[in-house]
């Protein structure tokens, strides 16, 4: 294998462990734990991405999840995912990525000539042009669209799996770093249960690749035993690979645990990702920090990366990323990785850009022979795809100005270091506030919302002795808080080769150009954001933080400003002149790294996005071929058609054998709601429109349910089944909406009324039979006397059917002779199946909704919610009789008497009949008096209802009409969207049975 | 995600419940004798402030009894939650 | 200097280095004819159109933050006009009316682009409501196609038919589509300093002076203003501001949030929109999926939401597109939503003399830009709402008169 950058010994990769990839269809290898980034730059692959605007040759920044640049697309197929980070990616055998926004190859990208003509491309371009003329600009959109966005979609479902977990416990802590270990370790040792949270393979955090001693022991040893400890805690539960997400109200956290990501054999059992919804009592933050770039012209070559990433690929994965290096830093710390690439064999310099040095550095870099230039700047950099070449010179930070000699060096990798900055993402979405530390130059946390802990690098503190005594005594603290036994303090005494220095933070480095002639300092790497292009939004006006934000895209990339954010305030605050606290900051928003959406939607896909209700009848209903109709979230038979049969023949056939015979209905799915208590009549007349308090025993009522503005919101049949006993029908769409309706008025309006309510929707099964012959054969099979004298119209009665104990009501949905046996649900596959034994000789049809609708609406019997819709009352429905007058009050009854729903001319419901006789119109069409040529026209409704009636062989309709009752017989026409009009003529609501004779024979 | 302490099961998530807007409002008692004004005001017309909100909420994945919330609507903090018909807390319970 | 290609070529010489400011800050004045407070794209536009048509000179916008802050740089930037009721079509439509000019008149690229947008039907009960609404905007003479199932899929490709919920049909509007939000705020912003108009940040009004029933005057943070006339088009804190003014709204603010995708390269070119699966999604020009649903139920004023929301916007996205399941969420955030009790704006009138409101226009103020910031310069203007505006008063939680698109539709956007 190649990996002609893989030092000889060294890091933590499993050397004995080879693993094959393809990137951009070449194979290479790698090791066990080498991420795709240090793999790539092992075998020396250093342009990996195209930038999003210019097409800029990319390579790769960091080592971690705020890479900007490093973006690829990973897998293939139905797996293939966009915009993954090569430096979190894991390496797995079979591994295959491909570099993005890039045709017809990263090295020869067609885009790039972009970059060219970047001077006309500058931040906000977009808003001064296209705009001639407008009917273009979906043409001009076409190819902005395709020049935009990364990677690509998947085109086929996901096969994979995810799964979501909610977990409670007492102490949650983001981040497997020191600080964040040595927190767990004091409230696991105390006896809380404890969450640790870390979003990469190992614990440990950037110490594992650094030089430090603890307590005067080897700093890797010391982690080792630490993390030991705590997988041996029962009360620790540890998440690695898991990145914290969001931090909501109430101490509420979201993670995503990366579970399948990192192996290449796919368990069909595990998950590929896992979301965690975590609510903690205390929630401590150890996410430590990100290093800052530097702000030079062309800092965006492939080579140039953050100092502490070379340190990680060096020490961690054993990649030398760069033989003739240069740091250019502006504290001490990143010097550790310059000695370390030194120490394996690279040829380094320094550029510092600080005047005065620690003398033990500048001692050190003599005694390793290192060239160290003080005060200078990276002034530009060269190289196509890889930078090759930097020029060097003197800055006097004074006068803002370059002087000197301008060096030129050859070098094929660039280390820089402008400082650090904490994490405080997620402090800052759980409403914690910021300020600005002038010491450190970043924002740092300040004041704690919500019950929080933050520590380490995270709180802006980078003293290693400091954080371990800091993070190990809250640790404590918060276990006392929370009231277990505390354990024994310790103290921690850290030391590492090079601490953390202060540094400052440059808006940028004098170039060989001017920042803002022509020059590319990058800002925000992923959005080719440049200093220049700050410079412009201020110039123009967009001095908001935000505005120069949305206005430049800075910090809206992929990496969301981690590597961006600091450096852009930073050179707004210097262009403004104003101290960087009265720039600001903008908010920070969930989630901390993009998340997988099927991650959130978890298990609620496929068949469990949402339940389906079914009846007990269901079954039944499968077996003999029903065509279901989703009615909210129950399924119900829409029809049941025979052999060649389709929607119009098999309805057609089920309306006749209904009005001729006998037809069965499942009805299960209406609501029913059980009503007790002594109040209930009195409530009742609250409820409803009409009277209840004469309702005798036995039996059933119509009622109609307005809400407090008036209009129709319920109806159904109730029936007084005792004393102080009621059962209520409503809708199968409003059961819930009235349950909650009758309990918040009980709870909360009539706290003395006495009525408890009780939901029985999917306690009783309801077989609706239906049609002249239901008597006789219903009589067949029950012990009720069914005869007209003992068993009215709208009167109940309890009895055996086919031996079970039901509850038989006789009211009518169709106009036809009905009855609605209510038998306790176990029992209604049964009943149903003797129904269609024993009906047999009446051709006992089973019926859908469909036909339904049909028999309904030729008795001009309303649905509400399809011919009603939250804007009618009653009175609109032509249903006077049923609003008391006697009652002083009911709900609704207040909102009746205002100037609209007194006024004349509202839409009033009517019957429609077409004049040709053979048109059924749209259900939803709307009607004018006279068409016009085409629209605009002036309506004066619309169609609610509309079928052909078989039993009268024509069409019905039902419509809501302006001032249609005053319209009876009139002719109105119809426009269609097809061009055709159709006439029709107003009607009364009833179409068939206008005496009412036959549900009551 | 608020916790949410409902006055009889105790603190539950957020998911289990849901609002009703604004309390303490009572249907006029003879609504006969109330002008379309009062009527409308009674209908629609809530008090929206930016800081103490009195409202009212559902334990719907529970218990399912309403009770009243007094919550800060600029940090969603809870107050006090309280029965139905129990006294409105004042601005000492802040 | 004008917006056009030819200046941006002839400005890369001198390196970008001579554009003027898009507007300025200037202080503010001690008197006013009319300050409109809130300057979000219909304060903006109202200062514009007041400016431009209704030779109104001496106007001043104040904005608590910076423009464009609120609701408009936080919506999902939907547009379309295909409401039921009469009242609001006109509305909506004279609205998208003038989205489609709206580039040219400002000379600033707003990016209305018209990719068109489906409403999809799940059940005989949505379609049904679907052919209900396209007939009423049909005869209202909007755009209106209802398309069935087989249409609907050689339409969206990839988007799944037959889940829990299977698509049964859609209503398209083609004129509808998205725009780019902040852009309308600075375009306005933009166009209407260059009228005169004082556009002032960072200014909050803090009290409203009234004598004798007539606003004479506003006490905000950079200092108290005399004014003849006020409009408060202050999306978010209607209330606060009736408030100090001594009046109550039907209003309750709620906290809605919406989010995006990392960006893709183009997958979906028009607007998706299902209120019984429950979410919205169209593409941005950037390439992120831009992803809304419902509101919370509870008041707000934090512009943060609950996680569950996120939940139930994500389940039916990926419910409605398996594909896009394995795309990753980068960014959500949250607004704070005024909503009225049938889900219409309120224009018009206040109890105050010479104190005007556009407010209330829940989650779908947006699209109605142009068109509410036009209706509301002319009821400022002539102190009486026009043929337009004039359903929409406050008077109609009085009389009933409700332009109840909640009632008829479940869900307005």
């Amino acid at each position: 294998m190649s990996n002609q950058n893989r030092t000889m010994f060294g890091g933590r990769i499993d050397r004995g462990q080879v693993i094959n990839f393809v990137f951009n269809g070449k194979n290479y290898q790698g090791f066990h734990g080498d991420t795709l980034a240090s793999a790539l730059l092992a075998n020396d692959v250093h342009l990996v991405g195209r930038s999003f605007k210019y097409h800029r040759a990319r390579g790769i920044l960091t080592a971690g999840s705020e890479e900007p640049n490093a973006i690829v697309q990973l897998g293939l197929g139905a797996r293939t995912e966009p915009n993954m980070r090569a430096t979190e990616i894991e390496l797995y055998e079979g591994l295959e990525a491909a570099s993005q926004n890039c045709w017809p190859s990263v090295n020869y990208d067609v885009g790039s000539l972009n970059n060219i003509l970047s001077s006309i491309f500058p931040a906000g371009f977009y808003y001064k042009t296209f705009k001639w003329p407008p009917s273009l600009w979906l043409f001009y959109e076409h190819f902005i669209r395709k020049a935009a966005g990364l990677g690509y979609s998947p085109t086929a479902k996901n096969p994979d799996r995810y799964e979501q977990k909610f977990y409670y416990c007492d102490l949650t802590i983001v981040g497997g770093g020191i600080s964040g270990l040595l927190s767990a370790l004091a409230a696991g040792r105390s006896g809380c249960s404890v969450l640790l949270i870390d979003e990469n393979p190992e614990l440990g955090g950037y110490l594992l690749d650094y030089n430090f001693s603890i307590n005067e022991k080897d700093g890797l040893k010391w982690i080792k035993n630490i993390v030991d400890e705590l997988y041996s805690m029962d009360n620790v539960r540890i998440l690695k690979r898991t990145t914290a997400m969001g931090y909501y109200d109430y101490n509420y956290l979201t993670a995503l645990e990366k579970v399948t990501n990192h192996c290449d054999q796919l368990s069909k059992t595990t998950p590929r990702e896992r979301y965690w919804r975590v609510r903690s009592k205390k929630i401590v933050l150890a996410q430590g920090a990100f290093e800052r770039p530097l702000v030079f012209a062309d800092n965006d070559r492939p080579g140039i990366m953050m100092a502490s990433a070379g340190k990680k690929y060096l020490s961690r994965y054993g990649v030398l990323p760069g033989k003739s290096v240069v740091l250019f830093t502006n504290n001490d710390h990143a010097y550790q990785t310059a000695f370390e690439f030194n120490d394996k064999g690279a040829k380094i310099s320094i550029i510092d850009t600080r005047e005065n040095i620690d003398i033990r550095i500048q001692n050190k870099c003599e005694d390793l022979g290192i060239k160290l230039y003080s005060s200078f700047s990276i002034i530009s950099t060269k190289g196509n795809k890889k930078v090759n070449q930097i020029e060097v010179q003197k800055v006097d930070r004074k006068q803002n100005e370059l002087s000197g000699e301008c060096i030129t060096l050859d070098v094929d990798c660039i280390l820089m270091s402008g400082g650090w900055n904490p994490a405080v993402q997620l402090f800052s979405q759980s409403r914690g506030k910021l300020k600005y530390d002038k010491v450190l130059n970043t924002f740092v946390p300040d004041e704690l919302i919500q019950d929080q802990i933050i520590i380490g690098c995270n709180n802006g503190c980078f003293d290693l002795s400091k954080n371990l005594n800091h993070s190990y005594q809250e640790g404590l603290n918060a276990a006392k808080d929370l009231n277990y036994e505390v354990a024994d303090n310790i103290n921690w005494k850290g030391e590492e080769e090079i601490s953390f220095t202060e540094s400052s933070v440059e808006p940028y480095m004098l170039g060989k150009k001017k920042v803002t002639k022509g020059s590319k300092h990058f800002i925000d790497f992923q959005n080719d954001v440049t200093a220049a292009d700050i410079f412009l939004a201020q110039r123009e006006g967009y001095i908001s933080v935000e505005h120069t934000k949305r206005y430049t895209t800075t910090g809206m990339g992929t990496d969301q400003g981690k590597t961006s954010n600091v450096n852009a305030l930073a050179l707004m605050s210097h262009i403004h002149e104003k101290p960087v606290d009265e720039i600001g900051h903008t908010t920070f928003r969930p989630p901390f790294s993009p998340q997988t959406f099927g991650a959130i939607a978890g298990r609620s896909v496929d068949h469990l996005f949402d339940p389906e209700r079914r009846t007990s009848i269901h079954k039944w209903h499968e077996e003999n071929n029903a065509v279901f109709e989703d009615v909210g979230q129950w399924k119900r038979p829409y029809y049941f058609p025979k052999k060649n049969e389709n929607i119009h023949d098999a309805v057609k056939r089920e309306c006749l054998a209904v009005r001729n015979s006998l037809g069965m209905l499942d009805a299960s799915t209406l609501g029913k709601i059980d009503l007790r208590g002594p109040d209930t009549a009195k409530f009742l007349n609250m409820i409803y429109t009409n009277a209840w308090s004469k309702l005798e025993i036995g039996s059933c009522r119509y009622g109609l349910m307005c809400n407090e503005h008036g209009m129709i919101f319920d109806d159904g049949v109730t029936t007084r089944l005792g004393d102080d006993h009621y059962h209520m029908t409503t809708t199968t769409g409003g059961a819930a909406r009235v349950m909650s309706w009758l309990e918040e008025f009980l709870q909360t309006e009539w706290l003395d009324m006495e009525v408890f309510c009780t939901s029985v929707t999917e306690q009783w099964t309801v077989l609706s039979i239906s049609g002249p012959n239901s008597r006789k054969f219903l009589q067949e099979l029950t012990d009720i006397d069914l005869s007209k004298e003992n068993f009215p119209f709208m009167k109940f009665r309890e009895g055996k059917v086919c031996g079970i104990d039901s509850r038989v009501f006789r009211i009518s949905f169709t106009g036809e002779l009905s009855f609605e046996v209510n038998v306790p649900s176990r029992y209604g596959r049964f009943v149903w199946e003797q129904f269609m034994h024993h009906g047999k000789k009446y051709n006992i049809t089973p019926y859908g909704t469909e036909t339904m609708h049909v028999l309904r609406a030729e008795k001009g019997f309303i649905i509400v919610g399809q011919d009603t819709d939250g804007s009618v009352t009653p009175m609109d429905m032509n249903m006077d009789w049923i609003v008391s007058k006697k009652k002083q009050d009911f709900l609704g009854k207040r909102s009746f008497t205002r100037s609209d729903t007194l006024r004349s001319d509202r839409k009033k419901f009517v019957g429609l009949l077409v004049n040709d006789k053979k048109t059924v119109l749209p259900e939803g069409s709307h009607i004018v008096e006279k068409a016009l040529k085409q629209p605009p026209m002036k309506m004066l409704g619309h169609v609610t209802s509309s079928y052909f009636s078989p039993i009268l062989g024509h069409p019905i309709a039902l419509a809501m009409i302006k001032n249609g009752m005053n319209l009876l017989g009139e002719k109105v026409e119809i426009p269609l969207m097809n061009g055709k009009v159709i006439e029709a003529t107003i009607s009364d609501t009833v179409f068939y049975d206008k005496e009412g004779n036959k549900n009551n024979e | 995600m608020f916790v949410i302490k409902c006055p009889y099961c105790g603190e539950r998530d957020q998911t289990e419940f849901s609002c009703h807007g604004e309390a303490h409002i009572a249907r006029p008692d003879n609504p006969a004798e109330v002008s379309d004004e009062e009527w409308g005001e009674y209908l629609f017309f809530r008090n929206n402030p930016k800081g103490i909100h009195f409202e009212r909420w559902t334990h719907d994945h529970g218990c399912r009894r309403w009770f009243n919330v007094m919550r800060d609507t600029v940090s969603d903090k809870i107050i006090k939650t309280y029965k139905m018909g129990d006294q409105k807390p004042g601005v000492q319970d802040v | 200097m004008k917006y056009s290609f030819y200046n941006l070529v002839r400005n890369s010489f001198s390196y970008h280095e001579n554009w003027e400011k898009a507007w300025s800050s200037p202080e503010l004045k001690p008197e006013y004819d009319v300050i409109i407070v809130g300057g979000g794209g219909h304060g903006l536009g109202t200062a514009y159109y007041l400016a431009k048509e209704f030779g109104v000179k001496n106007i001043a916008v104040l904005e608590k933050g910076w423009i464009g802050g609120g609701n408009t740089g936080r919506n999902t930037t939907i547009i379309r006009s295909n409401y039921l009721w009469d009242e609001s079509a006109a509305l909506y439509n004279h609205a998208v009316n003038l989205w489609e000019g709206l580039s040219s008149e400002l000379n600033f690229n707003v990016m209305f682009s018209q990719r068109g947008l489906f409403h999809l039907a799940h059940s005989v009960h949505d379609m049904q409501e679907i052919t209900r609404r396209g007939y009423s905007n049909y005869l209202n003479g909007i755009d209106a196609e209802i398309l069935n199932q087989e249409q609907v899929a050689k339409k969206i490709p990839h988007m799944n038919m037959h889940g829990r919920y299977p698509v049964l049909g859609a209503l398209l509007q083609r004129r509808a589509g998205t725009a780019r939000h902040d852009a309308v705020a600075w375009g306005y912003a933009r166009a209407a300093e260059n009228l005169g108009v004082d556009i002032i940040q960072n200014c909050e009004v803090k009290g409203i002076d009234i004598s004798n029933g007539k606003v004479v005057g506003l006490q905000t943070t950079k200092g108290s203003v005399k004014v003849d006339k006020v409009g408060l088009v202050p999306a978010g804190h209607s209330s606060v501001l009736a408030d100090m003014a001594g009046f109550t709204l039907p209003i309750n603010s709620v906290p809605l949030q919406a989010l995006v995708s990392e960006p893709i390269k183009p997958i979906l070119d028009c607007v998706i929109m299902s209120n019984s699966v429950h979410v919205y999604v169209s593409q941005s020009d950037k390439g992120e999926l831009v992803v809304g649903a419902g509101s919370d139920a509870y008041n707000s004023y934090s512009q943060r939401g609950s996680f569950d929301m996120i939940e139930h916007m994500m389940a039916p996205l990926v419910e409605l597109f398996p594909i896009f399941s394995r795309l990753k969420m980068l960014r959500s955030w949250g607004g704070i939503v005024d909503i009225t009790p049938d889900r219409s704006p309120i224009i018009g009138k206040t109890p105050v003399k010479d104190l005007f409101i556009n407010c209330g226009w829940g989650t779908g103020g947006f699209k109605a830009t142009p068109g509410s910031a036009h209706v509301f310069a002319e009821t400022v203007a002539k102190g009486e709402p026009n043929d337009i505006a004039a359903p929409f008063s406050l008077d109609r939680h009085y009389s009933g008169a409700l332009v109840d698109e909640a009632a008829a539709a479940a869900v307005a956007h």
